[in-house]
């Protein structure tokens, strides 16, 4: 087994590390005070070859693997949480399914300037009534000729408004449950497709996470990604990577908040010295460090898998439990050692704490994670 | 070293020509004739099948007879006819070691009708002005300038040849020193005579500031320095100095200036005359937003003073960087020196902290700053800046209401 | 057309420390650069490659095999090709030995229109290594360049001084040094990362691959040498004034009488 980065990895993490510091940081507070979706930073993103990093160059993309993306995602979020989950939805959720199920002529048509970040992405599932419960599906698509007519409406979509691509699962068969559930690419100008209400929320509060409409849609045959009835299964093994780029962004969350701790430990003193020397703290930071490699391993572990082509829902889902508890739990204690100041906006410690609390909950909560390991273990 | 061609022995191969990698070689009646842009590689050497060009070799390493060279020479920098303020501290500065070295001082002057500023000069106290006038030197281009001061070098053999390390000067000075084939320290900070051997120790800051550094340039002559502006104590003008004044005619060929000074754009904000401000009031960091700034400007108003800042100000874009003090800014030392929000990083400090007086007014009773100030005050300075704006208003009455308390 | 660009790998100054028992510099875990003025250069170059079809750009270094990982960076910003100078009869070169050193390997580089270099390096803030390549190649120069535009086969910039510029125009070839103003420098790309450590291959020359007189080069070759370095003396602490926001002011005013300064 060998747990060193190669020198791709390494000068990844330290790019992004850099872009991060420069770019992405000093705008952290202003964008989640104003829920402003950062373009500009998406704009940054794009020329430094983000968009596509697991994606083969023939597509446009880096020609990386999935550590590689998993690093960039964790980088992005030590300083700004949004920013990762705007580079993980897209990544994850808005092109990998392209890549895996579209034929030649989708993958040249969406794939390419998806993976060259021409173009955003973002993925359709969640409904109203359809959360855990992917079978609820109540978004139609009726084959007429030569398109697929949508119907219905989707919630908590990450990208919304923002993304020019959408992955969208609707039914095409009511009957078969989740069997008649199929995957659709669509493009945002689609005649009828509209974007509904934004989202007013906790943390990740720059992230457009808001409704998609659609109204008599007409969406291309050949736009049909997989088979008809296959819709569910593109799904599933989607947010199973998107699991991954998840895990990767509480880590990053934790990591940053770990960071922030540190220096404020050394730099505040209290009865004439560094907090950091009471060791009622440091055992406090050790359990905090501790967590974090753990969930790091994880982690990297699962991107390991992925890219090797080994089996990987089980170890992803088993990251994103352990990375998203973490965040919360690290994140929960860098706001208590920072005080009455972790509690107000002057130190960034309190929205990396709000910004947690969504890593538990989407792409899966923390208790589909425990069914999905469950159902691993006693298969 | 050299290189020549023994006509003799040529044969007119043009083999020579083909493996010289400079183009260098010519091929004139049959004979190989080695032009100016010889760099003395040595490949023609190698490959001339009749061992017509010799190289010849001197003593290694440029031994020169240093007891040649004699005399400090200042470079008198003037732009747009005015003489520049480091160019009287260099005067200030030479004159101390050529006194120290019983040498005369001589400013060496280009530009365009120099008569009163070779006057002006000689009144600092030169003892020689050697004056090139010549149009083609009016404004400043690296080849022109080089060109001259480097010829004059050669023919006249100074120990010593000072430049203010200004943006010209920076250009200038490594310019010449490869011309002429000796040692230039950069942006010095302290000179002195080496007691024992009357050799320049040239003192310097490195690592931003971290570490200061002492060169010596044993073998080759002249020992040449830039001078960081603003750090030496300039010249006192005296009516009753007396010294020659030399004309010296120079002439350019056409197609040797490869260079041409199109325009010359003075930016539209007044010039902020940091180096020359008795008091200066300095942003840092903890202003935390570009309004600080105007605060500061009124502290600096009221007191007739100059705004400076921190690189961490001017990164954050809350100011231009002229107003920067420091390591990669201006080098300042006024009688009073008010750093706010300033923690005083080691870059910051290296060119603050020779101020007669420096006040202190920071949050962080820990900020490295409060170690040099001579007075601190730990407070935040959105709430003490204010009060000092008041309080500047009443200074009198002040004074006499503690005088009486404490007397 | 043909641009080199000379870089040096520098420890990142703002995180060099001093350790306060001994007074000297802590350079352990100090990260190390490319020198900020350089990647200007890199940069500038680099847009205009993205402008001019057929445009090469070399990247030239001089130091430790270390000084490799610079040269990978500047790969994944875009650079064609690199060149590390990397022998021990270069070691302890002052400016004049480096820039002899540099135009030494350049003459062996064969044709250029533009070598760009920053104006100085962090680590010793001389600014001379480049107008000394200049001069070794006898080319025009343009220091402190803060905007550069080409003109046939001339390059018009200009040149930051210290209250405005001068708009020069020169011939090419032709040595620029670049400043932060000129331009935001790229990060390296993802795509470029890979490329960097895959297909691009920096050359290793060592003495023997350059041409340049072994007198001129390395310790032995340097007119200048350090004879002390110290860290600066730093002015001891004064007083903190005591009180409320007011007694601090009132205090101040009162000393700052006293010692007439105001």
């Amino acid at each position: 087994m060998n747990f060193s980065l190669t020198k791709e990895q390494e000068m990844i993490r330290k790019v992004i590390n850099d872009f991060a510091e420069n770019e992405v940081k000093p705008i952290a507070a202003e964008i989640d005070e104003t829920e402003r979706f950062p373009k500009e930073t998406v704009e940054k993103m794009v020329k430094a070859d983000m968009m596509g990093i697991p994606f083969p160059k023939e597509y446009g993309g880096a020609g990386g693997d999935d550590l590689a993306y998993v690093i960039a995602v964790e980088e992005l979020s030590k300083k700004c949480a949004t920013t990762g989950v705007i580079l993980s939805a897209h990544t994850s959720l808005g092109t990998w399914p392209i890549y895996k199920y579209g034929t030649e002529e989708q993958k040249q048509k969406y794939l390419r300037p998806l993976a060259e970040g021409k173009h955003l992405g973002a993925f359709g599932l969640t409904e109203p009534n359809a959360g855990t419960d992917a079978s609820g599906q109540q978004t139609t698509a009726v084959l007429e000729g030569d398109h697929y007519i949508l119907n219905g409406s989707k919630v908590f979509i990450t990208n919304g408004g923002q993304a020019d691509i959408y992955i969208v699962m609707a039914m095409t068969d009511k009957t078969k449950g989740t069997r008649g559930i199929s995957a659709f690419i669509v493009e945002a100008g689609y005649e009828g497709f509209k974007i509904g209400k934004k989202e007013d929320k906790l943390g990740i509060r720059a992230s457009a996470t808001t409704e998609l409409i659609f109204e008599n849609v007409k969406v291309p045959k050949e736009n049909l990604l997989a088979a008809e009835g296959k819709g569910f299964k593109v799904a599933m093994s989607t947010l199973d990577g998107g699991r991954i780029g998840i895990a990767a962004q509480a880590l990053g969350i934790a990591q940053g908040a770990m960071d922030e701790t540190v220096k404020y430990v050394k730099e505040r003193e209290q009865f004439g010295r560094p907090i950091a020397k009471f060791q009622g703290l440091q055992w406090m930071l050790a359990d905090m460090e501790t967590k974090i490699n753990a969930a790091r391993h994880l982690v990297y572990n699962a991107a390991y898998r992925k890219s090797q082509g080994l089996s990987y829902g089980k170890e992803a889902a088993m990251a994103k439990l352990y990375a998203s508890e973490t965040a919360m739990e690290v994140t929960t204690k860098a706001v208590q050692l920072h005080g009455g100041y972790g509690y107000t906006k002057d130190y960034p410690v309190e929205r990396m704490m709000r910004d947690a609390k969504i890593t538990e909950i989407y792409e899966g909560t923390s208790e589909v994670q425990k069914m999905v390991i469950a159902g691993n273990v006693l298969a | 070293m050299s290189i020549k061609v023994i006509t003799e022995k040529c044969i007119g191969c043009g083999l020579c020509v083909k493996s010289c990698p400079f183009n260098a070689i010519d091929m004139i009646d049959k004979k190989a004739v080695i032009k100016d842009n010889c760099t003395l590689c040595g490949s023609c050497v190698e490959v001339c099948p009749v061992d017509a060009i010799v190289m010849e070799k001197e003593e290694a390493n440029n031994k020169i007879n240093i007891e040649d060279y004699k005399g400090i020479w200042v470079f008198a920098e003037q732009r747009a006819g005015e003489i520049l303020n480091v160019s009287v501290e260099l005067i200030g500065e030479g004159r101390k070691i050529a006194d120290k070295r019983n040498v005369e001082l001589t400013a060496v002057l280009l530009g365009k009708d120099l008569d009163e500023n070779a006057k002006t000069l000689v009144k600092y106290g030169a003892d020689n002005v050697i004056a090139v006038d010549n149009e083609k030197l009016e404004t400043y281009t690296t080849d022109a300038y080089s060109k001259v001061i480097a010829d004059l070098i050669k023919e006249r053999k100074p120990e010593i040849m000072l430049i203010g390390a200004t943006t010209i000067g920076r250009d200038l000075g490594p310019r010449v020193s490869a011309k002429v084939h000796t040692g230039l320290t950069a942006d010095c900070t302290r000179l002195e005579i080496d007691d024992e051997d009357g050799k320049l120790l040239q003192t310097r800051p490195a690592f931003g500031g971290n570490l200061m550094a002492t060169i010596i340039c044993p073998n080759h002559r002249p020992q040449m320095s830039t001078v960081r502006p603003g750090v030496m104590e300039k010249a006192k003008y005296n009516e009753d100095n007396t010294g020659n004044i030399e004309k010296v005619e120079v002439s350019f060929e056409d197609g040797q200036l490869k260079t041409e000074v199109l325009e010359v754009i003075k930016s539209e904000k007044e010039a902020v005359a940091l180096d020359e401000a008795p008091i200066i009031v300095a942003g840092g960091r903890g202003l935390t937003d570009k309004k600080g700034f105007e605060l500061l400007e009124k502290l600096a108003e009221k007191l007739d003073g100059a705004v400076g800042a921190s690189r961490a100000a001017v990164d954050e874009g809350w100011i231009e960087h002229a107003h920067q003090v420091g390591q990669t800014g201006t080098t300042v030392r006024p009688k009073l020196y008010i750093a706010a929000g300033i923690s005083g990083a080691i870059q910051h400090l290296a060119g603050m902290q020779s101020s007669d007086c420096i006040v202190a007014i920071n949050k962080n009773p820990d900020a490295p700053i409060f170690k040099v100030a001579d007075y601190g005050i730990v407070g935040d300075l959105y709430e003490v800046i204010p009060e000092l704006l008041e309080a500047l208003d009443n200074v009198d009455d002040i004074v006499t209401a503690l005088k009486s308390v404490e007397g | 057309m043909n641009i080199i660009v000379c870089i040096k790998q520098v420890p990142d100054t703002n995180e060099v420390k001093i350790d306060k028992k001994t007074g000297t510099l802590i350079r352990e875990g100090v990260p190390s650069i490319i020198n900020p003025d350089d990647r200007n250069a890199l940069e500038e170059a680099l847009r205009l490659k993205d402008k001019y079809e057929d445009t090469k750009v070399t990247v030239l270094t001089m130091g430790p095999p270390q000084a490799k990982v610079a040269l990978n960076e500047a790969f994944a910003m875009g650079a064609d090709e690199a060149i590390l100078l990397s022998d021990r009869a270069f070691a302890g070169a002052d400016t004049w030995a480096t820039s002899t050193t540099l135009a030494g390997a350049i003459k062996k580089m064969g044709d250029f229109d533009i070598i760009f270099c920053g104006r100085q390096a962090i680590d010793g803030d001389t600014a001379q290594v480049g107008p000394q390549i200049g001069e070794h190649l006898d080319l025009p120069q343009i220091t402190y360049v803060e905007d550069l535009k080409l003109d046939g086969d001339n390059v018009v910039a200009h040149r930051a001084i210290e209250d405005g510029h001068y708009v020069i125009k020169s011939e090419m070839p032709v040595l620029l040094t670049a400043i932060g103003e000129l331009n935001e420098p790229r990060y390296p790309s993802i795509k470029g990362i890979y490329e960097a450590f895959g297909e691009k291959e920096i050359k290793v020359w060592s003495l023997d691959d350059i041409i340049v007189d072994t007198n001129q080069i390395g310790l032995k070759g340097s007119p200048t040498q350090v004879k002390k370095s110290f860290t600066p003396a730093t002015r001891s602490a004064g007083e903190i004034l005591e009180g409320n926001n007011s007694d601090k002011v009132r205090n101040l005013i009162v000393r700052l009488k006293e010692r007439q300064i105001i």
